[in-house]
Formats: C-alpha cells, sequence, structure tokens
C-alpha cells in the first residue's frame, strides 16, 4: 500500500496486517542484534577511553597535559566523520576481520568505530560530575588512583553513567538503521527497500513502530535503573 | 610529652591567572602527642592549606612536615599512600561515598588495605558503636542528618587506627547543637584512644571547649601559639585581642548587655 493511492488512514490500518510484521521479525532480530552488539563494543572502550581521559584531564587524577590534548584530538576527529563515511571508511577493516566488507557484523565495526569516541565523552563527562571532596577523602584514606577510579568515581557517578549509555543506545539504534542501507539488513533495510523504493508505506509505518517502541523501552529502562539507584542511595 | 607533629618553615603558594599568591608564608608548628590542638583564623588564613599540607593533598613548595617518626615531603608514592592510612581526615562537607551504605562507608578504608572480611566487620561494629550509628549501618549516607553523616566521618578515618586526625572545619557546617554532640565525641576518642587531633575551625567556641593548646593563622603566618586559657587571658596579637572580643560578647550576653544600663 502506498500513500499515492491509498489515504492515510488507509494505509495506517494496513500497517498492522499480519503478511506485512511477517516480512519485517527477522529484520527486527537483525536490528536487535546489531544494537546490542555494538552497544556492548561501545560500552568497553567508551568506558576504557572515557577513564582515560577523565584520569588524564588538566583536574583529573594523573593530569597530563600532551597526552590528553592528543587523545582529545583523536577522539574529535573519529566524532567528526558521519556515520555514512565511517561506514564507507571501515568497508577495507571489515574486509580484514570478516572476509567481507557487507552484512550485519561489518556494519557493527563501522557503528562502534563512530559511537566510542561519542560514548567516551558522555563518559568522561559523567565521570567529571564527581565533587573534589570525595575525591580528597578518598586521597586521605590512602587510595590508589586505580581504587579511587574503580571504587569511588564510578559507583559515585553510577546512575550519571546508566543515563548516558541510555542515550548512547539510543544513538547506536538510529545507526543501525542507516546501516541499513550499506547492506547490513534490519529495520533500517526494510524502510529503505520497501518503503523508499517501492512506496510500500505501510512496511515504512510498521518499521517506525518498532523503532519507537525500542528507543521507547531502551530509555524507559535506564530511566528506571538510574531512578532506581538514586532512590536507593536517598538522593531523590 | 613530646612533639608528635612538627611544622617547619611551611611555604606554599598558587597560581592564580598568571599572579603567584602565597597562602603559607612559613608556617611553624608544633604539637604534642595525644593532645588536642586547635589552628584558627579566619577564612582566607591558610588554614585549609595547611590542613591539606599535612597529609601532602597539597604538596608544599618548601619546608619540613614531621608526623611521629615520619618525614612526610620525603616520602615515596607508596610511602605516602602508607602514611596517608595513618593519619585520618574529616571534613567539613562529610565527603561521605553516597554509593555506598554507612556499612561500606565505614569499611572502605580496610577493603582497600585488604583486611580479611570478618576482621573487617568486627572492627566496623566496634567503630560505629563508638561513634553511635549501630543502628544506621544499612542506610545510605543520603538519608543521614548532619550529625549522623559527621559520624559516619569521624568512624571511617578511625577504622584503620590512625595515630593523628585532622579535623578541617568538621563542625562548622553544623548547628550548636550537633557541633557540642561531635565535639564530645572527638574528645571521647582523644581521651579512649590517645589519638592526636589537629582541630581547624574558624569556631572560637570549638577550641575553647575542646583544645588544649592553640595558634592563630593569620594572612599565612602563625601570630600565636600556646594554651588556649592563656591565649584568651592575655591575648598579644591584633587577631588575639580581636577573637577574645569576640568571644567574650558571644559567651557572656548578660554582662555586654546588663552592665550599662
Amino acid at each position: 500500500m502506498s500513500l499515492l493511492n491509498y489515504s492515510f488512514w488507509e494505509v495506517f490500518l494496513g500497517s498492522f496486517s499480519p503478511e506485512i510484521w511477517k516480512d519485517i521479525f527477522p529484520s527486527v532480530a537483525d536490528t536487535l542484534y546489531m544494537t546490542l552488539l555494538a552497544s556492548i563494543i561501545m560500552l568497553i572502550g567508551g568506558i576504557v577511553l572515557g577513564i582515560i581521559l577523565t584520569a588524564l584531564n588538566p583536574d583529573g587524577l594523573i593530569p597530563l597535559k600532551i597526552p590528553y590534548t592528543i587523545s582529545g584530538w583523536f577522539i574529535n576527529v573519529l566524532r567528526s566523520l558521519p556515520e555514512m563515511i565511517m561506514i564507507i571508511l571501515m568497508i577495507p577493516v571489515a574486509r580484514l576481520i570478516f572476509g567481507q566488507s557487507y552484512g550485519t557484523n561489518s556494519c557493527i565495526i563501522a557503528i562502534s568505530a563512530s559511537c566510542i569516541p561519542m560514548y567516551a565523552r558522555i563518559v568522561e563527562s559523567s565521570l567529571l560530575e564527581i565533587s573534589k571532596g570525595k575525591i580528597d577523602a578518598a586521597k586521605s584514606i590512602g587510595s590508589t588512583n586505580f581504587q579511587i577510579i574503580f571504587r569511588v568515581i564510578i559507583p559515585e557517578t553510577l546512575p550519571s553513567l546508566i543515563r548516558g549509555f541510555t542515550t548512547a543506545v539510543i544513538t547506536v539504534i538510529s545507526m543501525t538503521a542507516l546501516a541499513g542501507n550499506f547492506g547490513a539488513g534490519g529495520i533500517g533495510d526494510i524502510a529503505v527497500r520497501y518503503g523508499y523504493q517501492r512506496f510500500q508505506h505501510d512496511k515504512l509505518f510498521a518499521c517506525i513502530y518498532i523503532l519507537i517502541v525500542i528507543v521507547m523501552t531502551v530509555q524507559g529502562v535506564g530511566n528506571l535503573i538510574s531512578k532506581r539507584l538514586l532512590k536507593r542511595r536517598g538522593l531523590v | 610529652m613530646s612533639n608528635y607533629v612538627e611544622i617547619e618553615g611551611l611555604h606554599k603558594s598558587f597560581k592564580v591567572h598568571g599572579a603567584t599568591l602565597e597562602v603559607l608564608k612559613g608556617v611553624d608548628l608544633s604539637i604534642k602527642k595525644g593532645e588536642i590542638f586547635g589552628v584558627i583564623g579566619f577564612s582566607g588564613a591558610g588554614k585549609s592549606t595547611l590542613a591539606r599540607c599535612i597529609n601532602r593533598l597539597e604538596t608544599p613548595d618548601s619546608g619540613k612536615i614531621t608526623v611521629g617518626d615520619t618525614d612526610i615531603l620525603s616520602l615515596s608514592k607508596k610511602g605516602l599512600l602508607q602514611a596517608r592510612k595513618k593519619i585520618g581526615v574529616v571534613f567539613q562537607t562529610f565527603n561521605l561515598f553516597e554509593a555506598k551504605t554507612v556499612y561500606n562507608n565505614i569499611a572502605y578504608p580496610l577493603k582497600i588495605s585488604k583486611v580479611k572480611k570478618d576482621e573487617i566487620d568486627k572492627r566496623v561494629r566496634e567503630t560505629a558503636e563508638l561513634v553511635g550509628l549501630t543502628d544506621k549501618l544499612n542506610s545510605y549516607p543520603g538519608g543521614l542528618s548532619g550529625g549522623q553523616k559527621q559520624r559516619v566521618g569521624i568512624a571511617r578515618a578511625l577504622i584503620s587506627d590512625p595515630d593523628l586526625l585532622i579535623s578541617d572545619e568538621a563542625t562548622s557546617a553544623l548547628d550548636p547543637q550537633t557541633t557540642l554532640q561531635i565535639l564530645d565525641l572527638l574528645k571521647e576518642i582523644n581521651r579512649k584512644k590517645g589519638i592526636t587531633i589537629i582541630m581547624i575551625t574558624h569556631e572560637l567556641d570549638a577550641i575553647r571547649y575542646s583544645c588544649q593548646r592553640m595558634a592563630v593563622l593569620q594572612d599565612g603566618l602563625i601570630i600565636e601559639s600556646g594554651e588556649v586559657s592563656e591565649i584568651f587571658k592575655n591575648p598579644h596579637s591584633h587577631t588575639g585581642k580581636l577573637f577574645a572580643k569576640v568571644f567574650f560578647e558571644l559567651q557572656q550576653p548578660e554582662l555586654r548587655d546588663g552592665g550599662g544600663i
């Protein structure tokens, strides 16, 4: 059904028909798979880079100006590449690792390469939220820098880290949709092939519902966990 | 009694917007073992910087700090971590770990020292009893009152059995009644455990109530030091006089108000 020869209402009703969903369901699995894997890689890479940035920050535990500036530049360079260009740039890398430049796994590399620097910045700003007094206290007790980071800073800023991760996962979801254009499959692929190229707007609508549900679920879960933590700590 | 903390010619300056601000201009202090020593000064006098230099949260530009037999400024990184475990610090803003329960806040210094679990448990409960927090162990600091938070802060500073406790404006954020309770607690700890306490404050009452000896810090220099009663009775310097006057008015309103009329 296309909006060109059906009314909006008819297309809307048509988007709930079982035949459409039969085609779409496998792609939902692809999207979830890409989102999950890319998010895990982003979480690990982003936390590691974010911790390094926080530690090297001029106000941080090991303030080193030159390494901080260099890693800052590196991250800014990666962040200035739009996702589409990153996918193209990562084609040779994907070919090297998976032997093919297209497909779900290959696009996960590009998505991670885009998201890690972004998430690293989010982690950095979360970690820097900690009050100087708590760091002073931890130092006075005789904590090593490692203990300060892992036993004080990360637990203390966990609610903020979770909120940041939620935002980042939602960005990953939007990137998976774009990656669909480059042979990654998933909802984005369906939306482009059916909704754009074949004017099957009922399928496009169905894709939108799925994306909305996924994004709302992610945001909802993130908010819930972060709020629970704050409540347990008696901070709200 | 021998001197336990010895500070000689301590200088510290900070760079603020390119200009150099000299905060400590050659501070000398001798603190005896087992006493409660007060350091009083107006804000900006350098009190907190002095406190932070003692466990090297700030590195002084020059001078000498000895705590017990330890030369604080010549310690290696590792030695400094060990030395810090024997110097407890209590802060004005408590600086508790909000992600940890009261129990885990108090236990933290032992946990990072890899003490055995049942040993930790025993000592946390002992310390909690000493500061009167036995019923709050499972709460989070977020749900405690200011006085209770400071008790957690004191317990956390005490658990690793320090020989020296630095109280950096520990009662300045508390109401008068709670201040008294916390001061009583500090006195009790000093009496029971023989811990030397350096009480840094701008509150005259706190010093008068708890300290045997004191020093007056003004513009980065100790302008007067000695027995508390002597300084209040016989203030030599400008600040000493000023403090004594403020103190007199605070303590004896009936004299001030009733005298002339």
